[in-house]
């Protein structure tokens, strides 16, 4: 629900592995919602500050539907998508949404692959009947995929073959989870990209790409029945289809704490500590993901929040010290603990450092004071949100995902703002403890000396 | 998360420059000096307030790169009467967003608030606070050296920061743009070097404020009298100097890395500069399209060599880059050097198709409403026409501009500012 707080300079890499988890519930005017005879439900936000609109498709099919031996899938097929359809040849989308002064592109996570084009609200029918078109007429071309395959299998070499904590939080995933398919990364194993044909891909394509497993949310400056019309004109004709089962998957309980060490060209020591923790599944019954989320806040939700100001700033234990939290997901949560040891500190003081920051919130609570700022920063957020179309869109998408509907989002807010000191700490007690903990340690290995100074036994 | 295209989102971003009708940027100086843009939106009970200092890296005195961005880190660790964790409290009480910011010309300082004035004003008191009082305690200043020092130690150790930087220095020799911080000369900086450098370099002389939001004119002069009016008072700095052109070379640098990064550049322009709106529609056509450009369809899409590969014109105070982009895996390194010099090439002999030219023009006015339609990307705007001294219907013009522009301008544009025998190439973790 929100995002990483203050980890420096490998934001990018958390932001990368929570974003898709992350939505912050918002105060809509006015969504309107309607579902067609398909199964298609078009969701469209009215917001008439500016003459643009942002278009998004979302399909319930993520890296955790995908099976053995087909990791990455999902996203591959999302390259797919833009490689043309029997009426739009290949690489002609992006030409077409490009000519109509609109940005696109699409995202694949662990829950969902999504799609979305930016544009001048004229040109929104355009971009529905586009992406009506890909969701039933994909080519799928062996000669195309041949030369995407390798373009993804570039993407996993520049951020996670060649990022030390991707690779660290990839391995982490692969211990923490054993049964559930949350234990893949997104991307795929090299070895399962080396080895997927386009019929991989095209059964991926056949199995999820449906009205009945896809979602329309539409924000920008439009007149939301123009949208209906338009959906039901363009989206309207794709019937639907059955669905697959989805197994449950459920992870077995753990009952120990895990460890694992990867080793990396790197400066700096990494430390992350992982805690199995719920998520929000009844929004109103639910009292605990509210409650880690308070608790996200009030250790790192500010630059002298707990961590920072303990951790990095008064012991200088950690050169960077931070959380991660999302209440919401389809699939099961994770609260993190994660940072870099200062120069001459280990990465065991560093895991003593988090240890002692959680037994002084399970020993003495949090105080009034700290909960009043997290829920003033709650509400702030309200409000800033609302300057972006793009992010109005993406909470309406990532909490459908997740399986709490988009209406709930207020009392979303509301739950976080009725949380109590007593269930913070009640929270931290039950939660954080040795059996439920995985630890991964980035281990980093000095670079090799240039070629200038290397020495000649490495000629031959 | 995995974007399809990240990196060319990435470059977008640097590639959009100011476009908009209908931006009404009202504009004074303060009697403080301080240039103001102001761009009055009710829509939002918001306030975003920026000031942008000409006190980027480029400013480092000579000897002690870091020195700016030091500085900068340490604005808002204690300023006035309070301490760090005050000021971080008061902010995060007031549901307030303070950021700093720099880069090659600027060190700016961000604001975000509610605009109910029992919110905004309390949260402007301690961005004033931040900017004229700052005190860069002692125990702090060691702490957040030594953090620094370790981040880019870390920063060192990756193919891209290393290629990064060697890139400017082989692209700027001499240059300021060239130099960047280093672990030794970062440690060795003293407190007294950052209060030099605040003193002289954070004055009204060398700021603009720009202002998007919840507030009216009246409003606007007197929160900006209170940031200014005690800013410190110092003595004109000599310019940027103009950077020498460098001459045609290729270095390599080994890495352990699964991919080589490849980088290929030179400096060209000034913001303002004439030949902006040619190379922009040109480079469109050549590397700044996203999917739609030369360099896409040739190394990404015909041959799968890249999952990212872009150019763009990044025009700055003195004349910034052109720069072309890729990474590969090693064993193909060869194949995708040549194929990008090969576009390159062609597109320097030929310029754009006419097809290309009116799909470039289709695109970058077409998507002009998307430049501003947020309170935060109209104040990116206003800043950057307000730093560079942009005229004030530069966003109003854009689209015209962009219009006027022909082949032959394309041509002539690029054959004056993207010479080959001045075009340098980095390869940093090639086999």
């Amino acid at each position: 629900m929100r995002e990483l707080r203050r980890i420096g300079w490998w934001g990018t890499l958390l932001a990368a592995l929570m974003a898709a988890l992350s939505a912050t519930p918002a105060a809509f005017a006015n969504p309107y919602e309607k579902q067609l005879a398909n199964g298609l439900r078009v969701i469209v936000k009215e917001d008439h500050r500016a003459p643009t609109a942002v278009h998004m498709v979302w399909y319930r099919a993520g890296s955790m539907d995908e099976t053995n031996g087909t990791t990455g899938v999902a996203h591959l097929l999302e390259h797919m998508m833009f490689k043309g359809t029997p009426s739009i040849g290949a690489g002609e989308f992006s030409r077409l949404v490009a000519a109509a002064g609109g940005r696109d592109n699409a995202f694949t996570s662990k829950d969902f692959t999504a799609y979305f084009q930016q544009v001048p609200k004229q040109k929104l029918e355009q971009m529905i009947q586009l992406e009506a078109d890909r969701m039933r007429h994909l080519n799928l071309d062996p000669k195309e995929f041949e030369q995407e395959i390798k373009v993804v299998m570039e993407e996993r070499r520049l951020r996670t073959d060649d990022q030390p904590q991707a690779r660290l939080f990839e391995q982490m995933g692969a211990v923490a989870f054993q049964a559930h398919p949350y234990r893949v990364p997104v991307i795929g194993w090299m070895n399962d990209l080396e080895a997927m044909t386009v019929q991989d891909a095209r059964d991926w394509y056949e199995r999820w790409y449906e009205p009945n497993n896809a979602f329309v949310v539409i924000v920008g400056d439009v007149d939301h029945d123009d949208v209906f019309r338009l959906a039901e004109k363009y989206y309207g004709p794709l019937a639907a289809r059955p669905l697959p089962a989805r197994k449950p998957q459920v992870e077995p309980t753990q009952t120990g704490t895990r460890r694992l060490t990867v080793k990396a060209p790197a400066e700096l020591p990494v430390v992350v500590m992982a805690y199995k923790v719920p998520v929000v599944r009844d929004v109103e019954k639910d009292v605990d993901p509210y409650a880690l989320e308070m608790l996200a806040a009030i250790l790192d939700g500010h630059d002298a929040a707990r961590f920072s100001r303990r951790l990095v700033r008064e012991q200088r234990l950690a050169v960077s010290a931070g959380t991660g939290y999302d209440a919401t997901s389809r699939g099961p949560g994770l609260f993190y603990l994660l940072g870099s040891p200062s120069e001459g500190k280990t990465p065991a003081e560093l895991e003593n450092g988090f240890r002692t920051e959680i037994a002084r919130i399970v020993a003495d609570g949090v105080s009034t004071e700290e909960l009043a700022r997290a829920r003033a920063q709650l509400v702030a957020n309200q409000t800033y949100k609302l300057d972006s179309m793009f992010a109005q869109a993406m909470e309406i998408g990532q909490l459908e995902t997740s399986g709490v509907p988009y209406t709930a989002n207020k009392r979303l807010i509301e739950k976080l703002q009725e949380v109590t000191a007593e269930q913070v700490q009640a929270a931290a007690k039950k939660y954080f403890v040795d059996d439920q903990l995985t630890v991964a340690e980035l281990d980093p290995q000095p670079l090799p000396d240039t070629p200038r100074r290397r020495p000649a036994a490495t000629r031959h | 998360m995995k974007l399809r295209h990240l990196l060319s989102a990435l470059c977008l971003c640097l590639l959009a420059t100011l476009a908009q009708a209908g931006v009404n940027i009202q504009h004074w100086v303060a009697p403080s000096g301080v240039r103001v843009y102001f761009v009055e939106n009710h829509d939002l009970p918001m306030l975003d307030v920026q000031i942008d200092f000409a006190a980027g890296t480029a400013y480092d005195p000579s000897g002690k790169p870091g020195a700016a961005s030091l500085t900068q880190a340490l604005l808002d660790l204690g300023a006035g009467d309070m301490d760090e964790t005050a000021i971080s409290n008061r902010l995060a009480d007031l549901g307030a967003l303070l950021s700093t910011n720099v880069d090659m010309d600027r060190a700016s300082v961000s604001l975000r608030t509610l605009s109910a004035a029992d919110k905004r004003e309390p949260a402007l008191d301690i961005l004033r606070a931040v900017l004229v009082s700052p005190r860069f305690d002692d125990d702090i200043f060691v702490r957040e050296q030594a953090r620094a020092v370790a981040s880019l130690k870390e920063a060192l150790t990756r193919p891209e920061s290393i290629a990064s930087k060697n890139f400017w220095a082989l692209m700027y020799p001499g240059h300021p743009y060239g130099v960047h911080a280093e672990p030794e000369k970062l440690a060795a900086l003293k407190r007294t070097d950052l209060l030099d450098f605040y003193r002289s370099h954070f004055t009204a002389a060398r700021a603009i404020v720009s202002i998007v939001g919840d507030i009216d004119r009246a409003q606007a002069e007197a929160l900006v009298q209170k940031l200014s009016a005690d800013l410190p008072k110092a003595e004109a700095l000599p310019s940027l100097p103009a950077p020498t052109l460098p001459k045609a070379g290729e270095k390599r640098i080994a890495h352990p890395s699964a991919q080589a990064h490849l980088l290929l550049g030179l400096p060209t322009i000034r913001r303002g500069d004439p030949d902006f709106f040619p190379l922009l529609v040109g480079n469109y056509t050549l590397g700044g399209g996203g999917f739609v450009s030369r360099l896409m369809k040739e190394v990404r899409e015909k041959r799968g060599y890249a999952y990212s590969v872009y150019s763009y014109i990044m025009p700055l105070a003195q004349p910034g880059p052109f720069q072309i982009g890729l990474q590969t895996k090693k064993a193909q390194v060869g194949d995708a050097l040549k194929v990008t010099r090969q576009v390159l090439a062609t597109f320097l002999a030929e310029g754009p198709s006419e097809t290309e030219l009116q799909a470039a023009k289709q695109n970058l006015v077409g998507s002009f409403p998307l430049r501003l339609d947020s309170n935060r990307k109209i104040l990116d705007n206003v800043a950057a026409i307000g730093f560079y001294g942009l005229p004030l219907d530069y966003l109003d013009r854009y689209t015209e501009k962009v219009e006027q522009v022909s082949i032959a301008d394309i041509k002539a544009a690029f054959a004056r500012r993207v010479r080959p025998q001045n075009l340098v190439t980095l390869i940093v973790g090639a086999e």
